[in-house]
């Protein structure tokens, strides 16, 4: 449902007119998109720090050495969470019931 | 040393609310942790008391750096569900939930097995009060299932309690090694209130059949006061870093495709207890530290999470998130505090998750656990995914659901605010917890490395989630139940039940059938018939023979039949009978000569 166009076309279906709220302007939706992409890119990027700063490892010398390669968490973070999506997606394939399927 | 029984206040302090009217009420309800936590300041380290019961000497008090730390938490969680409660008009209700806070307070002082279990019930029984006065639909069965596995829990510990009584002599409650019938025994009490995988179903099922306020108290003090026994008993035990980590990667799948939100939470908990108990698994003073301070922000985080949505349950009725959505449009003072918690559970910096969860992983790390480690950062970006944006999310914004209302009442809006800032202050200057820990620390959270790392891994386990949203792979909230290993008793053993019933009772009714309606009757038939025929087949050549004619022979057949049903035949024949029978009897068990 998208309350502006109901707002202006049917004026006093509600006693009082509802407030815009911040989401209602799609623009206000994109600029926080946007802010988030960009958030991305930068954090991305800003691994690069580490070609000059020295990176603390959680793991002893050569135990895990691709946790020090460029972006390994965002793409660990990425990669985990649509393997979690599409098992959990699966998973509802023989998990998911009626919601009354305790019921007597 | 002028300090009473921590527990005592919570226990009996509850008993005057229904003396109470209006805002005396009010007060006192919030005064009594306010008072327990002034009394428990005054106990210090080392402080043991003792008494003697039936010949036992028992350490009601032991107090150390572990349990007084167990002890201000329990009271800043009882402090903050009281405001939380404020409005609950149910004598019942709120007795029970001070109550289940003292018997917490109770069971992490207590120094013996015996006074251990002796809390270890009473958190079980005060606690279902809080599920039965849900007031959902499925609550009062749920609470019944909720208190069997509670009960059970304290019938294993007690047993093993005793047992262990018998091969040591001692009650004491220390560090113990899985060896041996009785430490498995209370390792397995342990195990069903901590959720341990397969043990864990009475959590999901029961916290989200209670009310808005219960779901707040029972979150703080039954799973916390298991993971303080683990890490009283059993820290270092190797099995625990397995188990913990099943804890941390199962519930998250399960959490993506729950709508009821409140379990989501629910399966968000059993997630972060998993980082606790890999943390006492791995048993160094920093992974310790680590799971002991992850339980105290757990609890703070965890009820603000319920806080918030109890509050959406409270104001509109609903917390499926098929049903919700838009919210923040009438409650963004909730919203805010959620995303708060949200926050708080995902570890970002400047939260309170981010200075406590990664001790574990950095002690995972340490100690060259790739396996376990990867699980657990797995199981960070999961966290994120489920608790951190679909809660807020679903509830607050994703499609709008028309629901209008109104804010959260000002008491909710106060507790969730403590919580809000016990998170941030916790997340920003963690030195105090830090300092409160059992161990003692050398640990910076806030190195350039952490926080980088830390805040990439969210920001792209979001991305993520908002490319699987745009693009519409992400499954949808739907009404549903998902399976889960409760599948065995609730449904299972009904199943059983039902097969049971149906070959039992099918081979009952078979017996019947043949046995009772068939032979008895056949036997029956036969012994009253049977003779009169054989005799009347046994007569009738012979009467041909003498030439007797049709109508005779039918005659005599009719006279034979009813002589013979009636058994009118001559004693003798029986007596006749009778005497072969003895001979032959006689013949067959007498000595053979010779």
């Amino acid at each position: 449902m998208n309350s502006i166009g109901n707002d202006k076309e049917t004026p006093g279906s509600e006693p009082e007119q509802e407030k815009k709220h911040i989401f209602d302007e799609p623009k206000n939706l994109y600029r926080l998109l946007g802010i988030f992409f960009f958030l991305c890119w930068f954090l991305f990027l800003s691994d690069l720090l580490f070609l000059y700063l020295p990176r603390h490892s959680s793991f002893h010398e050569g135990i895990f050495n691709a946790e020090g390669t460029f972006g390994f968490y965002g793409t660990y973070g990425f990669v985990a969470c649509v393997i979690l999506v599409l098992t959990a997606k699966q998973m509802r394939k023989f998990l998911m019931r009626k919601e009354d399927y305790y019921d007597e | 040393m002028s300090s009473i029984h921590p527990a005592l206040i919570l226990l009996f302090g509850s008993l005057l609310l229904p003396l109470l009217r209006g805002n005396a009420r009010k007060t006192w309800l919030i005064l009594i942790p306010v008072i327990g936590f002034i009394n428990l300041l005054g106990i210090d380290v080392g402080t043991v008391r003792s008494i003697t019961f039936m010949g036992y000497e028992l350490e009601v008090l032991r107090a150390d750096k572990l349990s007084l730390l167990f002890g201000y938490l329990f009271h800043i969680a009882a402090f903050i569900g009281a405001i939380y409660a404020l409005q609950v008009k149910s004598h019942v209700k709120l007795v029970t939930a001070l109550m289940y806070a003292g018997s917490a307070v109770g069971a992490v002082f207590a120094g013996d097995l015996l006074s251990f279990f002796v809390f270890w019930e009473l958190l079980a029984v005060t606690s279902v009060f809080q599920v039965w006065m849900g007031g959902r639909k499925n609550s009062i069965n749920s609470g019944i299932r909720y208190l069997l596995v509670h009960v059970s829990s304290g019938l294993l510990l007690l047993a093993g309690a005793a047992l262990r009584y018998q091969e040591t002599g001692s009650l004491d409650f220390g560090h113990m090694e899985l060896v041996g019938l009785a430490n498995w025994l209370i390792f397995l009490a342990i195990g069903i209130k901590c959720a341990f995988p397969l043990l864990h179903t009475w959590l999901v099922d029961s916290y989200p059949e209670a009310s808005p306020t219960g779901t707040v108290f029972l979150s703080a003090f039954t799973t916390k006061v298991a993971v303080y026994a683990l890490a009283r008993g059993f820290a270092g035990t190797e099995v625990l870093i397995f188990i913990g980590t099943v804890m941390t990667m199962f519930p998250i799948f399960y959490a993506v495709i729950e709508n009821d939100l409140r379990r989501v939470l629910g399966y968000s908990m059993i997630n972060q207890i998993g980082f606790m108990v890999v943390g006492i698994g791995i048993g160094t003073p920093l992974a310790i530290n680590g799971a002991i301070a992850h339980a105290f922000n757990d609890v703070i985080f965890k009820s603000l999470l319920f806080m918030s949505m109890g509050a959406v349950l409270f104001r509109t009725g609903k917390i499926n998130g098929s049903e919700l959505g838009g919210i923040y449009k009438s409650m963004p003072w909730t919203a805010g505090f959620c995303m708060v918690g949200a926050a708080s559970i995902s570890a970002f910096p400047l939260f309170s998750g981010f200075v406590s969860k990664s001790m574990v992983m950095v002690a995972a790390g340490e100690n060259g656990m790739l396996g376990v480690w990867l699980c657990l950062l797995f199981a960070s970006a999961g966290v994120f995914h489920h608790a951190g944006i679909k809660i807020p999310f679903f509830a607050f914004f994703a499609h709008d659901s028309g629901i209008r209302t109104r804010e959260a009442p000002l008491n909710m809006l106060v507790a969730m605010g403590i919580a809000a800032f016990l998170c941030v202050f916790n997340g920003t200057f963690p030195w105090l917890l830090y300092s409160l820990l059992p161990n003692e620390v050398d640990y910076h959270p806030y190195s350039l490395t952490h926080v980088i790392n830390q805040t990439q891994l969210l920001f792209f386990s979001a991305l993520a989630f908002t490319y699987l949203k745009l693009s519409g792979i992400y499954p949808p909230e739907l009404r549903s139940v998902n399976l889960d290993a409760d599948w065995f008793y609730r449904n299972g053993l009904q199943r059983l039940n039902r097969a049971a019933s149906w070959s039992l009772n099918g081979l009952n009714a078979w017996a019947h059938r043949v046995v009772v309606e068939g032979l008895v009757h056949r036997l029956n038939h036969f012994f009253r018939h049977g003779p009169a025929r054989f005799l009347v087949l046994l007569m009738r050549p012979y009467w041909k023979l003498h030439g007797l004619s049709e109508e005779e022979l039918i005659h005599r057949e009719k006279a034979l039949y009813v002589q013979a049903e009636l058994g009118a035949f001559p004693i003798g024949i029986t007596a006749c009978l009778a005497v072969i029978m003895m001979a032959v009897v006689l013949l067959g068990l007498l000595p053979k000569p010779g």
